[in-house]
């Protein structure tokens, strides 16, 4: 793929009707379930996780099995569905395990291919919400560095895993292939750290001794653990997408409401400029977080390009409309109870998370050879 | 519309269009003519005035059809005012005499049209403009100077915007009039631009006589008029995907790919910026483009004048100074007036140049933000002195 040939077919960079209803049933559960309020309560306590809105959202809606063939326990649908769940929990923040067990782990398991063995079992129980698996790298591992962490042996110790302390099957990449390990088992230790975004809990995962079931030879497995995190990486710019209107629509709200001179504050020019222009980001990266997110569906060979653009983009206008809403709520948005920190904390996260902005401006310079000098 | 207005009917019609006029044998003017006459020129205008009441989204079929056979098209870029706003502007408000006189040789390219509603004292604030229109019997009497007129030495009208009424506040003492170019009370003077070109003209409108018949709408209702034609300007995105790398990005790429020697680290970081903004703003409008074809036209269209006028300015910004030495140098300083707008033509530093008037020329995009800020956003105006105070009366 080069700068100069695109996919003949134009990527289809609406909601259809069906994703629309989905959006639908999933921002309803949230706003019952996971207002700010109760994400705020719910991250200062020891159980960050609603486990029953996470079975509303896994099995009532069947979210956790749309990129699952029927045949296989899901609900055979696509990443531009899953990328629509991702936008209202970007829109919520509330701490659910959807990116890394619906759509990274389960893309793995999926790459991996088969229609039967442990890894088909284990895709069954994540598509139906029976149990969460994630990938044991760091969340900041970029696409690119997939096919390099298919080094050592069960013997390890790994800092910085997202959402491991809600995991029952902990996904091991190592020399010999990727291996599915019980959380809970013997030798198995996952030791929480304190995160910069609190909605989405960090930890240090340690294996000594630990057994697990070997999913596929190295090979393949460095290809399914690449996909898995391409995958994570395009959708998250529909994470970043849902979090940066959020950011928006309160920010104006604010502003309207806010009077400060005798009027509304957001009816200065200076302000009223700085939330236009992130209106123009936010649109723009609809249009980034919808390609990649078609692409990933098609399975089309712009992908890798598509997600790359995505990321690059999506990251940037995330944090930037987190800080334009924490500095246009003035004072109330530098306190703790007002939700905007949550959103800055999990902008910046974002922007680290499955590789910078940076890393996927170097991979768009290989895809469309601009190089180095 | 009819029910029967489907694709292929659209295809059939064109298939009997080239059957009759082969594009081989047939004249330019006369093909573009048969194909006005047949209503496939706009095939979402009335039937006898070039289209068939169909589906706006049915032209591209019409277009594609007549590529592949290779028929002339009628060059838009060199009649764009007239396609994009004094076309819309007459269907709307036009009487049915006015269409019937204007629209065809507009389309076909006979006549080129120009407008006339900026002035040295009305720019963002246009509706403060100070043209006079004082009625004479049966015509209106026009003096005035209006500016940033691209087109105006090759044009055959004009739409115009003047006031008939300085006694009321601004926008509701503005009347809009077709105007004769070739009147004699009509003087066109190149505007010599940063770039070496008059692109654009000063228009002096000394004793202009319009008959009351080359009005458009109410007298008064002038800035209502205005407004459809602003809003076409902003919306005249076209049918066409835009291919990646297909902007002035395309070109900074092309020199990269050949000329090794010019990279640094720094230029690296830029472009691929650059490189990934401009894919972002493709794919934007190629999202406007999708829902406007879906029948959900959003507000995005705002937005996207806004984004490619300052891609452009950083764009051709980097590529001046990834040329280094050739970048110090300047194709031609020679004044030209050129009947065509080039934003992407000759070298990096006229991109750079021309490049600088995308945030002023169709609504600077400071003026574009407040308007995203109060349609879109719906934020609050900010206090306004000038809507009830007489035209007279406002500070010059």
């Amino acid at each position: 793929m080069t700068a100069q040939t695109e996919p003949a077919q134009a990527p289809d960079l609406l909601y259809s009707q069906a994703e629309e209803d989905l959006r639908s049933a999933v921002r309803s559960l949230l706003a019952d379930r996971a207002d700010a309020p109760t994400v705020l309560a719910g991250i200062e306590s020891d159980t960050p996780y609603d486990l029953r809105l996470w079975e509303s959202l896994a099995s009532g809606i069947g979210a956790a099995g749309l990129l699952v063939p029927e045949e296989l326990g899901g609900q055979g649908a696509t990443h531009r569905e899953a990328a629509v769940v991702l936008e209202e929990l970007g829109r919520s923040v509330a701490p659910a395990p959807y990116l890394t067990s619906a759509v990274v782990a389960t893309e793995i398991l999926l790459a991996l291919g088969g229609e039967d063995g442990p890894a088909v079992e284990l895709l069954g129980e994540l598509a139906a919400g029976r149990k969460v698996a994630v990938l044991v790298l760091p969340f900041a591992t970029a696409p690119a560095d997939g096919a390099a962490a298919m080094t050592g042996t069960l013997e390890r110790t790994v800092t910085g895993v997202a959402e491991a302390e809600a995991a029952d099957v902990l996904l091991v990449p190592t020399a010999e292939g990727l291996y599915a390990v019980e959380a809970g088992g013997d030798g198995v230790a996952v030791q929480p750290l304190v995160p910069l975004d609190l909605t989405r809990p960090l930890a240090t995962v340690s294996l000594s001794g630990a057994s697990g079931i070997r999913l596929a030879e190295a090979g393949p497995s460095a290809a399914a653990v690449g996909a898995g995190l391409l995958t994570g990486a395009g959708l998250l710019a529909s994470e970043q997408l849902g979090l940066a209107e959020w950011c928006l629509t309160e920010t104006v709200r604010h502003t309207r409401e806010r009077h400060q001179f005798n009027r509304p504050v957001g009816s200065f020019q200076s302000l009223k400029h700085r939330m236009a222009q992130l209106w123009l980001e936010v649109v723009s990266a609809r249009a980034a977080a919808r390609n990649a997110a078609d692409a990933l569906a098609a399975g089309s060979p712009d992908a890798p390009l598509a997600v790359a653009v995505a990321q690059a983009y999506c990251s940037g206008v995330a944090v930037h409309a987190a800080e334009e809403c924490v500095q246009l709520h003035g004072g109330i948005g530098m306190t703790w109870e007002h939700p905007a920190h949550l959103y800055l904390k999990r902008a910046k996260a974002d922007s680290i998370a499955y590789g910078t902005a940076g890393r996927h401006r170097d991979s768009v310079a290989g895809l469309v050879e601009l190089p180095a000098p | 519309m009819s029910a029967d207005l489907d694709a292929a009917r659209i295809r059939s019609l064109t298939q009997q269009l080239l059957a009759a006029h082969p594009p081989a044998t047939t004249g330019r003017t006369d093909f573009l003519k048969a194909r006005f006459d047949a209503g496939l020129a706009w095939v979402h205008y009335p039937v006898g005035l070039g289209g068939l009441d169909a589906p706006r989204s049915l032209q591209p079929v019409v277009d594609a059809g007549l590529a592949a056979a290779g028929a002339p098209d009628n060059d838009p870029r060199r009649i764009g005012i007239g396609l994009g706003m004094a076309a819309p502007t007459l269907l709307g408000f036009g009487t049915d005499e006015q269409k019937q006189r204007f629209l065809r040789p507009l389309w076909v390219g006979e006549e080129v049209w120009c407008q006339l509603f900026s002035e040295p004292g009305a720019g963002s604030d246009l509706a403060a403009l100070g043209t006079r229109a004082v009625r004479d019997g049966g015509d209106w009497v026009v003096d005035g100077q209006k500016v940033w007129t691209s087109s105006a030495h090759v044009a055959r009208w004009a739409i115009l915007i003047a006031r008939t009424d300085p006694d009321v506040p601004k926008h509701r003492g503005i009347s809009y009039f077709i105007c004769d170019m070739t009147d004699p009370g009509v003087e066109v003077r190149p505007l010599r631009q940063i770039t070496g070109e008059a692109e654009f003209n000063e228009v002096f409108l000394t004793g202009v006589r319009i008959p009351d018949s080359r009005r458009l709408g109410q007298v008064g209702d002038g800035w209502k008029v205005a407004q459809t034609t602003l809003m076409n300007e902003r919306v005249s995105i076209g049918g066409a995907r835009i291919p990646r790398e297909g902007g002035m990005i395309g070109t900074v790429a092309k020199t990269w790919r050949e000329k090794p020697a010019l990279r640094t680290h720094d230029l690296h970081q830029r472009l691929l910026t650059l490189w990934v903004e401009a894919e972002v703003a493709r794919l934007t409008g190629e999202r406007l483009r999708q829902q406007l074809v879906a029948g959900q036209p959003g507000p995005e269209g705002s937005g996207m004048k806004l984004a490619f006028a300052r891609l452009n300015q950083e764009i051709s910004g980097l590529e001046v100074e990834l040329l280094g030495e050739e970048g110090l140098l300047y194709s031609d300083w020679t004044m030209r007036r050129p009947e065509l707008v080039d934003f992407t033509g000759r070298d990096a530093g006229y991109r750079y140049l021309r490049s600088k008037g995308n945030s002023i020329e169709g609504g600077t995009s400071e003026v574009l933000l407040n308007i995203v800020a109060e349609r879109v956003l719906g934020l609050p105006v900010e206090p306004r002195n000038d809507k009830d105070v007489a035209w007279k009366d406002l500070a010059r």
